[in-house]
């Protein structure tokens, strides 16, 4: 896998979040997939269960369409600080990475803090035109607290 | 109407003098008040109140624990050798550092403190103390230190479908009867077999600890702050439900049962609530709300309460226990259980798995919940002595055959006015 594909996908995944372009955001995956945002503790322990947990392209589509349309929040957006993707392996024609990552949080009054630090954890191929997507994003934030709410993904 | 305090007293805060005898008033100082919180800790969380420490199930084995609060008092609950749990303050007698450090564990037959090892047994006696004797005869603890006289203090504990409660007061009723025996029907009701933790998150939230639990408890906002509630018809008030509240006021469960709203349909279109969002939005893959009866009751959703800071909740397959845990006037932290039953089939895991976007601080239906109390805290920044109008349904507290009233919240501050003698 080229390490310079990776680093696309993962610049382009954390510019669409952070332009709040969200409905590209599911487009980056296959159908089906797997995106769940945990901890690394719950990971540890062996616990499944997530804040958000997508095993289709539809149920992206609903995060989306539920922050745009449905849920109330302050008005907030992220920045995304990607670090460089590690290739652990490859199965089944897909890359097992791994990438670091830092989302500052911009609330709707400048208030800017770090919201959350953790890893990646993913399986990627190329989809039929040959654009790497993702086949699951695990999210595994670093600590367990998630201040007031989590409205845009990870 | 005048219900402000008496222009005199310039300190009525602290003073804990409610603006007038109603249960649907409610003086803003409660959130605010620095005094108001410390006398919290000593009239309610360190009285006779039972609180939420852990479930039986972490801590299945002889010397298994896990570290909590009760109020802001840190505490230890660790299974004992006779299969008993114990739990004391997390404060070791010699210096008064954490005895324990961290989440959970198991610590074998003792705890013993890293400042200066002392150890204390999984009853929380003092047991070992380093050094006691000196080197060489010299140094040590006096002859006479008496161990018994110096162990952390020690809180009764009790179980209940394996919730395990805590507290300071020999004066606390048993369980069943302080939370009274239509509520913890309906807690035996989902709680009816063997758990499994799933995922635990913390939410800290941003306001008085009291806002989420008034949250929990207020049948009348679910399904009109929380659109998704209300569009996938998990919860409207139109629907069949209603509202336990228990004689003394502290706890409550609401349900919704699954039932066709009839003539009621249009009710939410004629009261022009953002919430109805009829045609507006769809479910790309409702496979989220694919849920199966589970209780054979037809409540598809259940919320319930134990004063003062434990919540129970059903919300269709997804099952979670959440603690309030006070943290500062102003903050508190919202930790999340999620669970499903140890038999649960792999579909039924899956099930229960993708239900869970709809609770936690990314919930589908929860997430306002987060950023509600904040809005009240914040709102209400200039107004410690202005009061809040808590008078759907009345003035009154009994269990109510509607949601649309506000009975369980006013059952809140009866319960909470006693402990506090306000």
């Amino acid at each position: 896998m080229d390490v310079a594909q990776l680093v696309e996908l993962n610049a382009l995944y954390a510019r669409v979040i952070d332009n709040e372009q969200f409905e590209e955001w599911p487009k980056l995956f296959h159908d089906p997939c797997l995106y769940k945002l945990t901890t690394a503790e719950n990971v540890a322990r062996g616990l499944e269960g997530g804040l958000i947990y997508a095993d289709t392209r539809g149920m992206l589509e609903d995060r989306v369409s539920s922050l745009r349309k449905v849920n109330i929040y302050e008005r907030q957006r992220y920045r995304h600080i990607v670090g460089l993707p590690v290739v652990l392996g490859q199965q089944n024609g897909a890359a097992e990475v791994e990438t670091p990552f830092l989302i500052v949080r911009i609330m709707r009054e400048g208030d800017m803090d770090v919201f959350a630090t953790g890893c990646y954890r993913d399986k990627v191929k190329p989809d039929a035109s040959g654009a790497l997507r993702f086949a699951e994003r695990i999210v595994i934030c670093d600590g367990r607290r998630f201040d007031t709410l989590v409205a845009l993904p990870f | 109407m005048d219900v402000r305090h008496d222009e005199g007293l310039k300190e009525p805060v602290s003073s804990g003098i409610w603006p007038e005898e109603s249960l649907a008033r409610v003086p803003y100082w409660v959130y605010q008040d620095e005094a108001n919180y410390k006398r919290e800790m000593e009239r309610l969380f360190k009285a006779a109140t039972w609180n939420f420490v852990c479930l039986e199930a972490d801590i299945p084995d002889k010397g298994d624990y896990r570290t909590n609060h009760v109020g802001i008092m840190p505490v230890i609950a660790v299974r004992a050798a006779d299969g008993s749990i114990n739990c004391f303050e997390n404060r070791c007698s010699h210096r008064g550092a954490l005895i324990a450090f961290d989440d959970g564990g198991n610590v074998g037959n003792q705890f013993r403190c890293v400042y200066h090892s002392w150890s204390y047994d999984l009853s929380g006696n003092l047991r070992g103390i380093a050094f006691e004797r000196g080197i060489n005869g010299v140094g040590g603890m006096p002859k006479d230190f008496c161990r018994d006289d110096f162990s952390p203090r020690k809180l009764r504990t009790t179980t209940l479908a394996g919730l395990v409660f805590a507290t300071l007061s020999p004066d606390t009723p048993p369980i069943e009867e302080y939370i009274g025996s239509e509520v913890v029907g309906r807690l035996k009701r989902v709680l009816n077999r063997p758990i499994r933790v799933m995922g635990r998150f913390v939410q800290p939230l941003p306001n008085n600890w009291k806002l989420y639990v008034e949250n929990v408890k207020d049948t009348y906002h679910a399904s009109i702050l929380h659109t998704f509630l209300t569009t996938f018809r998990i919860s409207r008030l139109t629907q069949g439900g209603g509202v336990l509240v228990s004689p003394d006021g502290g706890n409550h469960a609401s349900y919704t049962i699954a039932m066709p709203e009839g003539a009621n349909a249009n009710a939410y279109k004629e009261q022009q609530i953002r919430s109805d969002q009829d045609g507006k939005f769809a479910l790309a893959d409702p496979s989220v709300l694919d849920s199966v009866e589970e209780f054979g009751d037809h409540i598809q959703l259940q919320i319930l309460s134990v004063f003062p800071g434990f919540i129970l909740q059903q919300i269709h397959n997804c099952l979670a226990v959440r603690h309030v845990v006070p943290r500062g006037v102003g903050k508190m932290d919202l930790v999340w259980t999620y669970f499903g039953f140890a038999d649960d089939t792999p579909e039924m895991n899956r099930r229960r798995l993708r239900q869970q976007n709809l609770v936690g601080p990314a919930g589908f239906i929860s997430m306002e919940d987060g950023c509600i109390g904040g809005f009240v805290q914040r709102g209400t920044a200039a107004a410690a002595d202005e009061v809040s109008v808590i008078e759907m349904g009345g003035s009154t507290t009994e269990s109510q055959a509607t949601r649309a009233t506000e009975a369980s919240v006013r059952g809140f501050w009866k319960a909470y006015r006693r402990y506090m003698g306000y």
